[in-house]
Parts: structure tokens; C-alpha cells; sequence
């Protein structure tokens, strides 16, 4: 059996290089931690290119941009936000609506490290049961962050958001917030395989919402070169969106992974040995079965 | 269901199934949702409670509405210039995230331009806010006379010279001072329709612990009855008296003639005690007709009016002019 560090995903590396089956995963570490980066200059280094959180920011002191499910809760608790909340909201709305909503997941939430870092931790540690909660429950937790303030209670669920906790955290002075971080980590890697955010966070099942229509997928482009390796799946923190793209030729099914809860983190792209994935549009459902498997498409 | 078609075919058990797997996990998490709901709507409103100490940027209503209109950027936190503000961590019990300041530590230094409301993006601190000096962050109020410097007979001041509305939502009101009978009291008096509740007084007060602290003003202030009508506060009014002056009132002694209280001082009986009104009293000393008996009251002949101890607030009611004014 394979070792604490044994390669992952040897055929994928054997085929394009450790560069080129990490190329994506890499450049989602990079927008992560850039982002985080570009909010920590401000009270690190006194340069304010951003200022304030994921909650909202004003960047250059021009650009708003507004966590729209905080928006949606302000509202629903009564209170009608200022222009530029309202204004950084709908920057935020459209663009995830174009680029897929859950890109926030892979690409911008300081809580996918940890997640991403418990998940690998799984794996490498070989741990394998997993308590069985729906990945609908998410969807419950959501309505429930909506609830809350039209209840009457206030943003409730900004109380113990572990999303916001830590990146707040991370910038205006973390606190016990680590006690939650630490909280999510043990769920991931002990209790439940991509617990939190496969399972339980409501952003992600907002932005997953958010995002149903949006432009940019993943597309099994080349699914006739599938060879069945299964690494797709494995390394997938939503695996069951893959298969209805991936196996659905026979079904009539096109190639464009529509599901709402993809990440578009592209890790699929990179561990594929055979370059099945690819970044596409989601209207383009063309499947070059005569193509020589040419190198990656962007 | 299935056991009414039995081997019909394997479809129908199959949706049956799923559909009451459906079901289930949605009555499951229906469930679990509603016990999150439960404690979040719990721990809302422990949350709610914000400590006393703490206080609110300006600009901020209520403590429900705040809460739900705070989306807890920091912006009014960076826009700072003097580092007052913090966001509440988890640890401390106040609302996770919200923006709050401790007069005693950092005080609002009460900027003309208010940047940290124009940084507000969702306008929790309100907009409509534009001249500092209407601000209600608290009110500052002097809850210790026993350790109070002024109230030991001593020039401190210093509450009343940091204020930024200094002779307006402080003013240092002359009271005798009793104890050693010659000298005056600067008792500072706070005033509730100037008193932004900046927290510079607090922040500045000498003593180990701060005589004077800034309270939220749901809790520093009492309130008159919807009723009750102050009497010469109607008569400046309207300019006149509100109720015919027919002299003197005096209410009848429910006390038998031959039982007089001690201390009891009654305008209509004869002679009176050694301090009959309009004769020994100066014009400004209804004290000593309320209460001629007061230690003290023979004692001094410096021409101050005696006085009790311990009462807050400049200026005692001059119950002979009250009852006239009525």
C-alpha cells in the first residue's frame, strides 16, 4: 500500500509533470493566499490597497464588493444598506453568476486551506469512514441564515460563521475564532470527508445557487479518452458532479459539468492523465471524438 | 405501499423507497436545522446584551436594529484616525464582530467629519448623522460622589476641562460645602441634551477606577411620567402661572396637635422653629424650609444656606416658590 508520502495521482505526473498536474491547484493557492495577502498589507504594512473583509471592502477606495448573503440578511432584517454595499453586492452577484459561484469556494474562502489541508490529511492518513450527513443539509442551514434575521434575530448566523470568523480573524485580530478553525479542521479529517464544505456551509450553498447558470465549467471535453483511472473522483471535493458529464455519452448527456456544486477548482484537469477536463462555456457541448488528444485546452 | 403490489415489479419498491428515503432525510435535517436555528436564536439574544461598558460608534441606533444592519467589515474601525474602535472577538461578550470602543481605554475623540459613519457601507451607523455634537453614544454620568475629588470638597475637574462640549454637557454647579463650612463644592453635573457620550471624561477622571463613566442612555436616564408636567418649566411657558394664586397652600396635619414630629416643620403653625421662611433664609435657601432642622443649619453664619449631603444635581427644589408657581 501506498506510504504517508507515496505520490497521488502518479499516471497524471508520469504523463504532464508535477508542474503540469498541479497547475491549477496551484494557481487557486495563489489567488487564496494573494487575496488574504492583499487584505493583510493594510494593518501588516500599512499599505491600504483593501480595506475591510470578505464581509465587504473597498479597494483603492473605489471599488465596493459585498458578501451578498450578508447583503440578503441586512435586508431581510429590515434595514435598506447604503449605496455602496447595495453597489459592491451587485458587483459581487454578477460576476459570480458569469465565472460560477462557487469559484468563491475554490478560489477566494480562507476556510478551503484548512478544509483542502484536512482533506488531503484524510487521505494521506487513510481514514476512512465518514458519518452520513445529506449535502442537501447545507441548503436547510442556508434558509435557516435567512430565518434568523427576518426572526428578528439579527445577522445570527455572523455570530458563529467559521468562514467569517476566520477571515475577519486572520485580519482584525483572531481571538478564540481558532477554537472554530480548529473545530472545522477535526470535522474534516475525523468525522465527516468534506464535511464542511461539501456538507454544512451555507455560503457555499448560496453561491452554489448563485452560480447555476454561470458561463464558465468544467467540460469532460475529450470523455472518449477516459480510461477509468478514477483519480478525477478521488480528488474531487464534489464527486458526484463529475458523472453525469464524464459517463453520460451513452445517456445523451453532453460533456459540460452543469451541477451547481462544482468549485471550478480544476483539480479534475490536473490529476487527469488522458487532459479529459477542460475550462470551457457551458454552451459548448462539442466533444472532438476525432481529436488527437491534444495538449490541455484553457 | 410495495406490500400491496407484491412482485409486480422491482420500480415502484424502488421508488417507493427513495421516496421515503427522501423523506426521512428531509424530516433529519429538517430537524437538525431547527435545533441550530433554536440555539443561534438563543445565543442571538444572549448576544444582544451588550455590556455596559462597551459603547457603540456614533451613529449606531438600538442594539437589536445595529445588530442587524452591522455587517462587520471594519471599516469604521480603519477609518479611525485615533485607533478608537475594535471589532469583538469570539471571547469577548459582546456581539462577535461588531465594532465597539471602551471610554476608559480609547474615548471618541468626536471628529467634525465623522469618518467612520461616511465609512459605513451599510449605514448601521447612520448617514443622516453629519454634526458630531448630535452623536448619542452614552451618557456620561458621575456614579461615585463618595470617591469623586469635587465631591470631597477638591478642585479636580478634570471630567469638566477634557470635555469637548465643556459648559454644556458638563457645567460645575457651586454647592456649600457642609463639611468644613466655608468652603464651595464644584460638583460637575452632566447634561443629558449636550452629553455625546464621547467618553473623554471617563478616560480622563485621576481616580484608580473612574468616578464618572459613560452609560448606554436607555440606562443612565430616568423618565418622567407621560403625564407629569413640570410646573415652572409650563409657567415659563406660558409665561405666567398655570393655577390661580391663591396664596400659601397648606394641606391639613393628619397628626393629633398635641404630637408634634421632631423635624417636622409646618408653615402653618405658630411661630416655627429657629428658621422661619422669609425671615432668616436667604432667598435662594428653600432648603431650610423643607427640612430647618438640618445639622449644621444654626451652626454656619457664613451666609451660605445649609445643605444636605449627598444630593445629586444643582439646585434643590424651593418648595415655598414651586407651590406658588403652581
Amino acid at each position: 500500500m501506498s506510504g504517508f508520502l507515496a505520490p497521488r495521482f502518479a499516471e497524471a505526473r508520469a504523463a504532464k509533470g508535477w508542474l503540469g498536474a498541479h497547475r491549477w491547484l496551484l494557481l487557486r493557492r495563489l489567488s487564496q493566499l494573494g487575496i488574504l495577502a492583499l487584505f493583510l498589507l493594510g494593518p501588516l504594512a500599512g499599505l491600504w490597497l483593501v480595506k475591510g473583509n470578505l464581509s465587504y471592502s473597498l479597494t483603492l477606495d473605489v471599488l465596493p464588493l459585498t458578501d451578498p448573503l450578508l447583503a440578503l440578511q441586512v435586508l431581510l432584517s429590515g434595514h435598506r444598506p447604503e449605496r455602496l454595499a447595495l453597489l459592491g453586492a451587485a458587483i459581487v452577484l454578477v460576476f459570480y453568476a458569469l465565472v460560477g459561484g462557487r469559484v468563491y469556494c475554490a478560489w477566494v474562502c480562507p476556510m478551503n486551506l484548512v478544509t483542502d489541508l484536512a482533506g488531503w490529511l484524510r487521505e494521506r492518513l487513510g481514514l476512512k469512514g465518514s458519518a452520513h450527513i445529506s449535502r442537501r443539509a447545507r441548503y436547510w442551514i442556508l434558509a435557516l441564515t435567512l430565518l434568523l434575521p427576518l426572526a428578528g434575530a439579527g445577522l445570527a448566523w455572523e455570530l458563529v460563521n467559521p468562514v467569517s470568523l476566520l477571515h475577519r480573524g486572520l485580519i482584525f485580530g483572531l481571538g478564540t475564532a481558532w477554537t472554530v478553525v480548529l473545530g472545522i479542521f477535526l470535522l474534516d479529517l475525523l468525522v465527516m470527508s468534506r464535511g464542511w464544505c461539501g456538507h454544512l456551509c451555507p455560503m457555499g450553498a448560496f453561491y452554489g445557487l448563485l452560480g447555476r447558470g454561470s458561463l464558465l465549467r468544467v467540460s469532460a471535453r475529450r470523455r472518449s479518452n477516459c480510461n477509468d483511472c478514477m483519480d478525477c473522483f478521488a480528488v474531487c471535493p464534489e464527486p458526484q458532479v463529475i458523472r453525469p458529464a464524464l459517463k453520460g455519452e451513452g445517456a445523451g448527456v453532453g460533456p459540460v459539468i452543469l451541477a451547481s456544486a462544482c468549485t471550478n477548482c480544476g483539480r479534475c484537469i490536473d490529476v487527469c492523465a488522458k487532459d479529459v477536463f477542460v475550462f470551457g462555456n457551458r454552451f459548448n457541448q462539442h466533444t472532438p471524438s476525432n481529436d488527437p488528444a491534444g495538449k490541455a485546452g484553457r | 405501499m410495495s406490500d400491496l403490489q407484491p412482485s409486480s415489479s422491482a420500480k415502484p419498491d424502488k421508488a417507493a423507497a427513495a421516496r421515503r428515503q427522501f423523506f426521512a432525510d428531509a424530516g433529519r435535517l429538517a430537524c437538525g436545522a431547527g435545533l441550530l436555528g433554536l440555539g443561534l436564536g438563543l445565543y442571538a439574544k444572549q448576544a444582544r446584551a451588550l455590556p455596559p461598558a462597551a459603547l457603540r460608534p456614533p451613529g449606531a441606533g438600538g442594539e437589536s436594529d445595529f445588530l442587524g444592519a452591522c455587517i462587520r467589515c471594519g471599516l469604521c474601525v480603519r477609518d479611525c484616525p485615533y485607533g478608537t474602535l475594535s471589532l469583538a472577538r469570539p471571547e469577548e461578550p459582546i456581539a462577535t464582530g461588531t465594532p465597539y470602543f471602551l471610554a476608559r481605554q480609547v474615548p471618541c475623540e468626536m471628529c467634525e467629519d465623522i469618518p467612520c459613519v461616511k465609512a459605513c457601507p451599510t449605514g448601521a451607523l447612520d448617514h443622516g448623522l453629519t454634526d458630531i455634537n448630535e452623536a448619542r453614544m452614552g451618557l456620561a454620568v458621575l456614579l461615585d460622589q463618595e470617591t469623586c475629588l469635587n465631591f470631597l470638597g477638591l478642585r479636580c475637574d478634570v471630567c469638566y476641562r477634557v470635555c469637548p462640549v465643556i459648559d454644556k454637557a458638563i457645567t460645575l454647579e457651586l454647592r456649600p460645602n457642609t463639611r468644613t463650612g466655608r468652603h464651595t463644592m464644584f460638583i460637575p453635573t452632566v447634561h443629558s441634551d449636550h452629553c455625546t457620550g464621547c467618553g473623554k471624561c471617563e478616560r480622563s477622571c485621576v481616580l484608580e477606577t473612574a468616578a464618572i463613566k459613560v452609560l448606554p442612555i436607555a440606562l443612565a436616564k430616568g423618565q418622567l411620567g407621560q403625564h407629569y408636567r413640570v410646573g415652572w418649566e409650563e409657567q415659563r411657558k406660558a409665561g405666567h402661572s398655570l393655577v390661580e394664586d391663591k396664596g400659601l397652600g397648606d394641606l391639613p396635619d393628619r397628626i393629633p396637635e398635641s404630637a408634634p414630629l421632631e423635624g417636622h416643620y409646618d408653615p402653618a403653625s405658630q411661630g416655627g422653629p429657629s428658621l422661619a421662611p422669609g425671615k432668616a433664609a436667604t432667598p435662594d435657601s428653600g432648603v431650610d424650609s423643607l427640612s430647618p432642622r438640618l445639622p449644621g443649619a444654626d451652626a454656619h453664619s457664613a451666609g451660605l444656606p445649609a445643605m444636605p449631603q449627598n444630593i445629586p444635581g444643582g439646585g434643590l427644589p424651593n418648595r415655598l416658590s414651586d407651590e406658588a408657581a403652581r
